[in-house]
């Protein structure tokens, strides 16, 4: 037996940062493992929500044994984690998945670039990455959420689809728009986003780290649920379909066909 | 107290298996629960060669449940027995070998290539809803279903058991037709077939449109099904559908099973084999009940 186990956490503080998206600190073990990048799997009580939800986790205070996590209201179950208050019981697993690789960084200028929702785990990368870093991040409209804690670890960057904020557009727009260049990317947030920033990073020959998402159930590698299709065979799978949950959820961008 | 059952001649040390498909090989599982306190794994469905499965999403969230269309994605039957088998083998429980495939010859190979191995019995998939050829195929056919098992049965080692599909008229011909063909044992339900659309997005939710519905939602069906074939042949019967604790458990036992699988809600609670096992013998306990025995089909 190992070390994974689904424990009761506590919330700790909770507010609504931009319509619907929830900022929420969890007392909890994962904390002491946590990479960023990883994920948790959080527990809505409701039984008529069995499945777990699958979050990623935005910060990291391992001296507090707290974890951070950003989430937009998708459903009935981050409908009920909305309703939590400090004090509040929260079952959650973790930490899950493969983080960014940090050391691939080292020396290098990079792109840290989020797209909605998958702006979230970036935050605990720009903090723990030393080298020279520069935040992208694409917002739908004015509601720039953890832009005050992005700008703390980085030279910071916007685009918003509106125009309200930034370049008008997509991250990429406002990397041609600033003239902005990098040796290595790390990227999350929608798949069009992904396949734009895995198109720009073949076109300069750098490479690129990303995040994947897709519909789990089990969080640790045996429903299959969350594959993606990768280019070369899967050691574990042995067909060109790796687990998003365990193999993931950072792929670099080469390995998968998104 | 007595938890231990035996089944085609095969014992198990209680009653609480896992359902195919909801455990892998156990790899992952072990690092939540000790795999030797379990009466038997039995293992994601394997096939002669690697199958890639269905395209995502392959699971949705449904009330009270859950759509699955994995598609039957494994790594076949070589990988399996260089990997998994030995991994299973350091354990003691008993390894039950799920097997698909699209042909009658496919798992006839299978089976042949496991009879030297330690796998304690063989379960028949014919009854999956997510792949277009073979498994439900030969499962929703009394005729066809007779034919499989016979050819099966001909040339395992192990006892098989038959893995029935509830998307059937009546399931009771399908568990006779089993029994009659020279099946050792059965097991039921696989997932009944369920849809799930988006209404936002306009769309379904499965990439493959249907998917397997499992979970709490479906064990009134499943209790029921076990009850029905239970009265229907003499063969043991593993109950399984939305078992989430021990009175969960104690339902199927009680409706004839003699052992019983946990599923889905291995997703939900990653120790939820050993909180099922626990809750059978507080039953027990409960109720003064020194051999499991006493409550298998006592309800008629």
């Amino acid at each position: 037996m190992g070390q994974k186990r689904k424990e009761r956490g506590r919330v700790l503080s909770q507010k609504e940062i931009a319509p619907g998206i929830f900022d929420l600190w969890i007392g909890c073990s994962v904390a002491a493992q946590a990479a960023p990048g990883q994920f948790m799997m959080v527990y809505p009580k409701a039984e008529s929500t069995i499945l777990p939800r699958p979050i990623s986790i935005c910060e990291i205070d391992r001296q507090r044994g707290a974890v951070r996590i950003v989430y937009r209201i998708a459903g009935r179950g981050t409908r009920e984690f909305s309703g939590y208050g400090e004090g509040d019981a929260i079952a959650v697993m973790g930490p899950l998945g493969n983080g960014f690789p940090m050391e691939a960084a080292m020396g290098k200028r990079v792109f840290l670039i989020g797209g909605g929702i998958g702006i979230p785990p970036l935050l605990q990368l720009a903090k723990e990455l030393t080298c020279e870093k520069q935040i992208l991040a694409g917002y739908r409209d004015r509601h720039l959420f953890l832009k005050g804690d992005l700008e703390r670890h980085g030279v910071f960057y916007t685009a918003t689809e509106d125009g309200s904020a930034g370049t008008k557009g997509n991250v990429l727009d406002a990397v041609r728009e600033n003239g902005l260049d990098a040796d290595l990317v790390y990227a999350c947030g929608p798949l069009p986003m992904l396949r734009a920033v895995k198109d720009y990073a073949a076109g300069k020959g750098i490479i690129a780290y990303i995040s994947l998402e897709e519909r789990m159930a089990c969080g640790v590698g045996a429903c299959l649920g969350c594959v993606c299709r990768t280019t070369e065979k899967d050691s574990h799978s042995h067909v060109k379909n790796a687990r998003v949950c365990t193999e993931g959820p950072v792929f670099a961008a080469e390995e998968v066909d998104i | 107290m007595n938890t231990a059952v035996t089944i085609a001649g095969v014992t198990f040390k209680n009653p609480v298996l896992t359902a195919s498909g909801t455990f892998g090989s156990g790899m992952e599982y072990g690092e939540f629960v000790d795999l030797n306190r379990l009466g038997g794994i039995v293992t994601k469905g394997v096939s002669s060669v690697p199958w890639p499965g269905n395209p995502v999403p392959r699971v949705a969230e449904v009330y009270g449940g859950m759509l699955n269309a994995i598609g039957l994605q494994n790594p076949g039957i070589s990988v399996f027995m260089e990997r998994d088998l030995p991994f299973l083998a350091r354990y003691d429980t008993n390894v039950i070998v799920n097997i698909c495939g699209k042909t009658i010859g496919e798992y006839v190979d299978v089976v042949e290539k496991l009879r030297d191995t330690e796998a304690a019995m063989l379960e028949i998939n014919v009854s999956c809803p997510n792949v277009k050829e073979g498994a439900i195929a030969f499962g929703q056919n009394a005729d066809s279903l007779y034919e499989i098992t016979s050819r099966i049965k001909e040339r395992a080692r192990q006892p098989i058991i038959m893995k029935l599909s509830p998307n059937v008229t009546d399931i009771t011909e399908m568990a006779r037709a089993a029994e009659a063909a020279g099946a050792d044992a059965i097991s039921l339900i696989n997932t009944i077939t369920g849809m799930k659309i988006d209404i936002h997005k306009k769309r379904f939710v499965l990439a493959n449109k249907t998917g397997g519905m499992s979970g709490p939602a479906v064990k009134p069906i499943a209790v029921r099904m076990v009850y029905q074939c239970a009265e229907a042949v003499k063969i043991p019967i593993i109950g399984m559908g939305g078992i989430s604790n021990g009175e969960d458990a104690i339902e199927f036992l009680m409706a004839g099973a003699t052992a019983v699988s946990v599923g889905a809600m291995n997703f939900v609670n990653p120790c939820a084999t050993m909180e099922v096992l626990e809750g059978i013998e507080a039953y027990m306990g409960q109720y003064g009940i020194t051999d499991i025995h006493e409550i298998i089909g006592c309800v008629k």
